[in-house]
């Protein structure tokens, strides 16, 4: 069947709307990242990368993003299979709370951390009471992770639960009736099926998590730099500079493309298409 | 039926009263670009010099006026928006280098703040400005900019935690008593002045052996450093949780308005800097910027302003109220106004310049190796190369598992 003209016309907003806000953006990434100060081609902000720490900053970001993903999986996965076995009724109310937090902006979450996890703040003070000596928590890498968890987690839980929840419940009994122990039913079923909401999931979570920079400056009290903050700081930094800015951006953006491109090999074999 | 005739008709009331809003438009607008919290705007039991200047404006030439306020965080923030030449401020609040770039580059409109007033026959206040913050460096015909405000930096310590004997300057910051206590600037041009002090350099050094010896003595620091911030030392410094930092003094008072252990001092060199308003290029209207300018040096806006942000004021409408005086108390006086400060000849030697970008890219340079420096806790490195390794197993038995399958059906 032809596609009319109205149905070209209600697609007409979307493709003006990527043009503009995905496709432009990008085309400026690129530009920037292959010419000089003067405007001129030049390979030198891609050749400065292999120079400095900046394998070193990448490293770090990523190893940070893993260890918060994960940990996001670990909390969200039986969080997510929980909530679509619950009744109807208690289901909406846990996907409520899931999302109260994604209602607040995230950079006041954050600030709030910073209370929470300071020498003299919530948690230490509440030690204090109980005659416990204060724990340093805030500035470590541990404080940014459990930012960067607390930020993230409704992102891992939310496609995870839709997935789970679409699950018929008549494939988990027919499994048990040809004789699948409950290991064998979640390793052979309920697995497989959820496996979308899964790289859909750790997306989410790994992609903001690799690119911050608010939660690593202020929860991490700025004695580290991730690639975020080294982005950051070329926008708005005293050594302004744009083109190696952008640089830096379009390697982030392909590192993210290859990690995604392993997940979804993961994905794959199971299920056809992912998510994402 | 009747459900959607009256969502009809609450959608069209709703049009219609948007169209209406917007149909109360008022005859001349005014963009203002401002650091944030640095206008008196009717928190706190201030006056609102935005709306008195709406009200000036109207009873001054009978056509009504809308002013709009933004808010910058930095400089080199505001470089970014003027320079790109799209926006159209009309009164912008740089501060004294960023001025002289603007300046240079051409990007500034003359203020004429004194024609402008005689030729709306409004009494102008420019002859307020203190003779010693004229003919500044960056503008030395006073053509393109007016004073708004002016500060130092000083050294901003708990008592309870430090000891008195121990504030002698900028060695404050590095000693090792003190470990875990310190804030330095998130900032590398402020960072890297205090350990210029220390050391003796030239502020505006191009020297790169120089801020090698200040990157140095930086990284020596860093393990005796709690955070390296910009607004986060209110909370930090408020609450206790650090001890010793190094701010701007208006900054300081606030501080001290919830914390009265606060205490502070000015290190024997300190750098100095001034914020002034200007007219950027693009400005759609410079006589009504320059009327606002005008404005804010009146008295009574003058001294809201000054009270609400704790900053000094070079207006002399302000410095000699003795109401002004009387509010802030001899000791924010002392430490806002000190008797000795020679302004102009201090920001030549004290006040931050332009560098070349050579050695801008230098320092950005060795900040980003001063970050990061000693690299995260092994722990972490551990933990991540175990669960890559882990996924990376997981991805491979699945495709390895996935062929034998198929190989099956």
């Amino acid at each position: 069947m032809k596609r009319g003209i109205l149905q070209r016309a209600a697609a007409a907003p979307h493709v003006v709307w990527s043009a503009l806000f995905i496709i432009a953006p990008l085309i400026f990434v690129l530009y920037y990242t292959f010419t000089g100060q003067d405007g001129s081609f030049s390979l030198d902000n891609i050749t400065r990368l292999g120079k400095g720490n900046y394998l070193m900053i990448f490293v770090n970001s990523l190893c940070m993003a893993l260890i918060a993903t994960v940990i996001c999986f670990v909390i969200a996965y039986p969080a997510a299979y929980i909530f679509s076995r619950m009744k109807k009724k208690s289901q909406k109310l846990c996907i409520l709370l899931i999302m109260l937090p994604l209602w607040m902006n995230f950079l006041i979450t954050t600030y709030s951390w910073m209370t929470i996890l300071e020498d003299t703040g919530v948690i230490n003070t509440l030690l204090g009471l109980v005659g416990l000596g204060p724990v340093h928590m805030i500035n470590t890498p541990g404080a940014v992770i459990t930012g960067m968890v607390f930020c993230f987690l409704p992102y891992m839980i939310l496609p995870i639960y839709s997935v789970m929840a679409g699950i018929d419940p008549k494939l988990l009994e027919a499994a048990a009736d040809l004789g699948c122990s409950p290991v064998q039913i979640f390793m052979k079923v309920v697995w497989p099926l959820s496996v979308g909401g899964v790289i859909s999931g750790v997306t989410m979570v790994f992609v903001p998590s690799v690119s911050t920079f608010y939660i690593s400056q202020k929860l991490g009290g700025g004695t580290f730099q991730l690639i975020g903050d080294t982005i950051e700081s070329y926008f708005t930094g005293t050594a302004v500079n744009y083109h190696f800015g952008a640089a830096l951006s379009l390697i982030l953006m392909v590192l993210i493309l290859i990690s995604m491109a392993v997940m979804n090999r993961f994905g794959d074999d199971e299920q056809g298409g992912a998510l994402i | 039926m009747k459900k959607i005739k009256i969502c009809a008709a609450a959608a069209a009331l709703l049009v219609l009263l948007a169209v209406l809003t917007s149909c109360g438009k008022t005859d001349e607008v005014l963009y203002v670009y401002n650091w944030g919290e640095y206008l008196a705007d009717g928190s706190y039991d201030t006056m609102d010099v935005l709306a008195g200047f709406e009200e000036y404006y109207e009873e001054l030439t009978g056509r009504t006026m809308k002013v709009y306020l933004t808010t910058f965080d930095s400089n080199e923030d505001l470089y970014a928006k003027i320079s790109g030449g799209t926006s159209r401020y009309d009164v912008i609040f740089p501060s004294d280098y960023m001025i002289d770039r603007l300046r240079n580059e051409e990007l500034l409109l003359p203020v004429n703040i004194e024609e402008v007033c005689e030729e709306y026959g409004a009494e102008c206040f420019y002859d307020h400005i203190g003779e010693d913050f004229r003919g500044l460096y960056y503008d030395p015909e006073d053509k393109y900019s007016v004073p708004y405000t002016y500060g130092r930096v000083g050294i901003i310590y708990n008592s309870t935690q430090v000891d008195e004997e121990d504030c002698t300057g900028w060695e404050l910051l590095w000693n090792p008593k003190y470990a875990g206590k310190i804030l330095q600037f998130n900032n590398s041009r402020d960072a890297f002045a205090t350990a210029q002090y220390l050391l003796g350099y030239d502020l505006n050094t191009e020297d790169p052996a120089e801020w090698y010896a200040c990157y140095e003595k930086l990284l020596e620091q860093k393990p005796l450093i709690q955070s390296y911030v910009m607004d986060e030392i209110y909370n930090k410094m408020e609450s206790g949780e650090a001890a010793i930092g190094a701010y701007y003094a208006g900054d300081f008072f606030t501080m001290l308005q919830v914390n009265e252990d606060l205490r502070f001092f000015y290190p024997e060199n300190t750098s100095i800097f001034v914020d002034s308003m200007c007219i950027p290029k693009g400005s759609q209207n410079p006589e009504n910027a320059a009327l606002f300018m005008n404005y804010l040096l009146s008295e009574e806006p003058a001294i809201e302003c000054a009270e609400f942000i704790f900053y000094a004021c070079p207006n002399d409408l302000v410095f000699e109220n003795e109401d002004y005086q009387e509010d802030m108390g001899e000791e924010v006086m002392e430490v806002l106004y000190p008797e000795d400060l020679r302004f102009s000849a201090e920001l030549n030697v004290n006040g931050m310049r332009n560098l070349s970008p050579e050695t801008l890219e230098y320092i950005g340079r060795l900040w980003e190796d001063l970050k990061i420096s000693g690299g995260l806790p092994t722990g972490v490195y551990i933990t991540a190369s175990v669960l890559a390794l882990f996924i990376a197993g997981i991805i491979i038995y699945n495709v390895f598992l996935g062929r034998r399958r198929s190989k099956w059906y």
